[in-house]
């Protein structure tokens, strides 16, 4: 069979397996839609919440980006696990004990007041929107690759099926499928990684085979630091970002994912305390098996990437090259007009130009494998991208059915009325969300790593804060909310948008070399400084909010 | 209870300082230096920023998961 076929068969076959999982999974109740009733088992948690982490810039682009970037590349690594750290030993826990639905939930009852809420409501939009808007963007590219419809198709393809599976099941429903998503994902990350890691270094553990030796006896990576320095990168083990950029980036995302809404909020469909840490612990796990192999997968794709296009004749390039060039995805301009491709650092000598996405999905044809290998990575790309849809779309429709609407414009409201609503706001989502995907803001990558910037500068120091300081008031809370995520959206949208000058200013300009994708770091430590200041001058919180805080530290408060 | 809070909290201090080390330490801050010696194909600093902080985080979430349990039950305040 070819390619196509494969790709229709697996993708098929995933998809059904998906609507079948949501049908058999209705949500009944707002609890169930809200916090899958909050009876899920801790290590299908885990897994759940992986798959809700990993998006499509996990499976897609990330690989890719460490294949250019080399040691930089750790950036992304680091960041994106060790938030769990933060999010097991500072936030899970706490936030299960207080145990409602949502992050708005708890800003707005820790802090006693609706304006908290509504801050934590713009908040949880703001960053559940940026970050939703890449992932259908990831539908897109990989439909129009392996299925060859335009990208518009592939998006409301995708579109289609989060609608069905969101709105019918609500957390209940997107919690099993995103359990499903997982081995989908996992199993399509592995074997072309096990099989490239045999090929290069004869050992069948991709984070082993990173450090093994080549066919030649040199070990990979040094291999690599060569190859990089004779086209005139940095060497592969090396990096070329200050070392104060890589310290803000790496803890602007660990921050930031301890404070997404869309994994908070997955603490809450634990049944207890105990079961909130340890399905962190093993989330970690799940999420760690790629994150291990995904710095291994980069430096097999650029070794194989180099050896098969540095100085090759155009006429000789292999069947995968002509491929990706229809999707423009690969461009070759034979600048010295010798019919060789000339892949060089210095930008008026390079004659390739490779987008980072494509190197992952490209990886299994690079590397010759079976073309059921390659089919596979298409439904692994879709599984992740769908199930982080599907875990920031609940957190809009929670946001406006719950946050907004139950608690604040209307209390009255029906559990079936407010069932409804909350699936017509999932359904209305899902909309923006395909809006975002035809008409996409930019690259992958960068979009979803300036949602943690957000993320970081604005619910992080919140919440920590409501758990660890008792003296915080709502004052605090607020003050330092804003001032974090304005300061945050003010510095993203001068470097990096560009919207308030000509061009987009230079890196020279950024304050203390940090780039927009670091300044999270900045916005953060302004937020607890504010926050800490403002509080201090300003009444404490009553004495029952001052309990609440004392009761969320116990997992159960003895007479 | 103050004792159970302050029990937690060193723990926390504990966990989060040998998170901070092999991360932000290993990785970022002594990478050059680290980088002089080798695990294997690794470079020793490079091998921490892409894969030994990883494999640290999961130890350290499992530890303290056993930690506050045991904690839990001194104080009597684990849930049944």
């Amino acid at each position: 069979m070819d390619v196509q076929s494969w790709t229709f068969l697996l993708v098929g076959l995933s998809f059904s397996l998906y609507i079948g999982i949501a049908i058999w999974t209705r949500a009944s109740s707002t609890s169930d839609f809200y916090v899958a009733g909050g009876e899920v088992n801790p290590i299908l948690n885990g897994m759940a919440t992986a798959a809700d982490w990993m998006s499509a810039a996990s499976f897609l682009s990330m690989a890719g980006l460490i294949s250019f970037m080399g040691y930089d590349g750790g950036i992304y690594l680091m960041g994106w696990t060790g938030g769990y750290v933060l999010l097991a030993l500072l936030l899970a826990p706490y936030l299960r004990k207080f145990g409602k639905f949502t992050v708005p939930d708890f800003i707005g009852d820790r802090y006693y007041s609706n304006v908290a809420r509504t801050v934590g409501i713009i908040c949880a939009l703001l960053i559940s929107l940026t970050y939703v808007a890449g992932q259908m963007r990831g539908v897109g590219i990989v439909f129009a690759r392996f299925l060859e419809v335009p990208i518009e198709t592939g998006v409301y393809l995708g579109m289609g099926l989060v609608f069905f599976y969101a709105v019918l099941g609500g957390m209940k429903g997107i919690t099993y499928t995103q359990i499903a998503q997982y081995c989908v994902l996992i199993f399509a990350f592995m074997v072309p990684a096990i099989f490239i890691s045999i090929q290069l270094t004869g050992n069948p553990i991709p984070q082993l085979g990173f450090g093994g030796k080549l066919s030649d006896g040199t070990f990979l990576l040094d291999k690599l630091d060569g190859l990089n320095q004779e086209l005139g990168f940095h060497e592969y083990t090396s990096g070329s970002k200050g070392m104060m950029d890589v310290f803000a980036i790496t803890f602007a995302l660990m921050a930031g994912t301890a404070g997404l809404p869309h994994v908070i909020v997955r603490f809450f469909t634990v049944p207890k305390v105990k079961d909130a840490r340890i399905s962190a612990g093993w989330a970690l796990i799940f999420i760690a098996i790629l994150y291990t192999t995904a710095p291994a997968i980069s430096a097999f794709a650029r070794t194989n990437l180099i050896r098969a296009t540095s100085n090759i004749p155009y006429t000789h390039v292999p069947e995968w090259f002509t491929n990706w060039e229809k999707t423009g995805l690969i461009k070759f301009e034979d600048k010295n007009s010798d019919g060789v491709i000339q892949y060089l650092a210095h930008p008026d000598l390079n004659e390739l130009t490779i987008d980072n996405d494509i190197i992952v999905l490209a990886n299994p044809e690079m590397a010759q494998l079976p073309n059921w290998v390659i089919a596979l990575v298409a439904a692994g790309g879709l599984a992740a991208a769908l199930s982080t849809a599907a875990g920031l779309l609940l957190v809009i429709s929670t946001s406006i059915a719950h946050d907004l609407i139950k608690k604040q414009l209307n209390s009255k409201i029906s559990e079936k009325k407010e069932l409804f609503l909350a699936r017509f706001a999932a359904g209305a989502a899902v909309l923006v969300a395909g809006y975002f995907g035809v008409n996409p803001p930019g690259f992958v990558a960068a979009t979803v790593a300036l949602a943690f910037g957000l993320a970081a500068s604005s619910f992080f120091p919140a919440i920590v804060l409501g758990i660890f300081d008792k003296r915080m008031n709502k004052q605090g809370a607020i003050a330092g909310m804003v001032t974090g995520i304005s300061l945050m959206l003010f510095y993203m949208i001068y470097f990096k948008l560009g919207w308030f000058t000509q061009t987009i200013p230079p890196s020279t300009d950024w304050w203390w070399d940090i780039s927009p994708e670091g300044f999270g770091t900045v916005g953060m430590l302004v937020n607890i400084f504010v926050a800490l200041v403002v509080s201090r001058w300003t009444t404490p919180p009553p004495a029952h909010i001052q309990q609440l805080t004392e009761s969320i530290r116990y997992p159960r408060r003895t007479a | 209870m103050k004792k159970y809070w302050s029990y937690n909290l060193k723990y926390l201090l504990i966990l989060l300082s040998i998170w901070f080390l092999v991360s932000f330490g290993a990785g970022i801050l002594w990478v050059e230096e680290l980088n002089k010696i080798r695990l294997g194909g690794f470079k020793l600093g490079f091998w921490f920023a892409q894969q030994g902080s990883i494999y640290v985080f999961v130890v350290l979430i499992f530890i303290y998961v056993r930690l506050m349990n045991r904690l839990d039950k001194k104080f009597n305040v684990d849930e049944n």
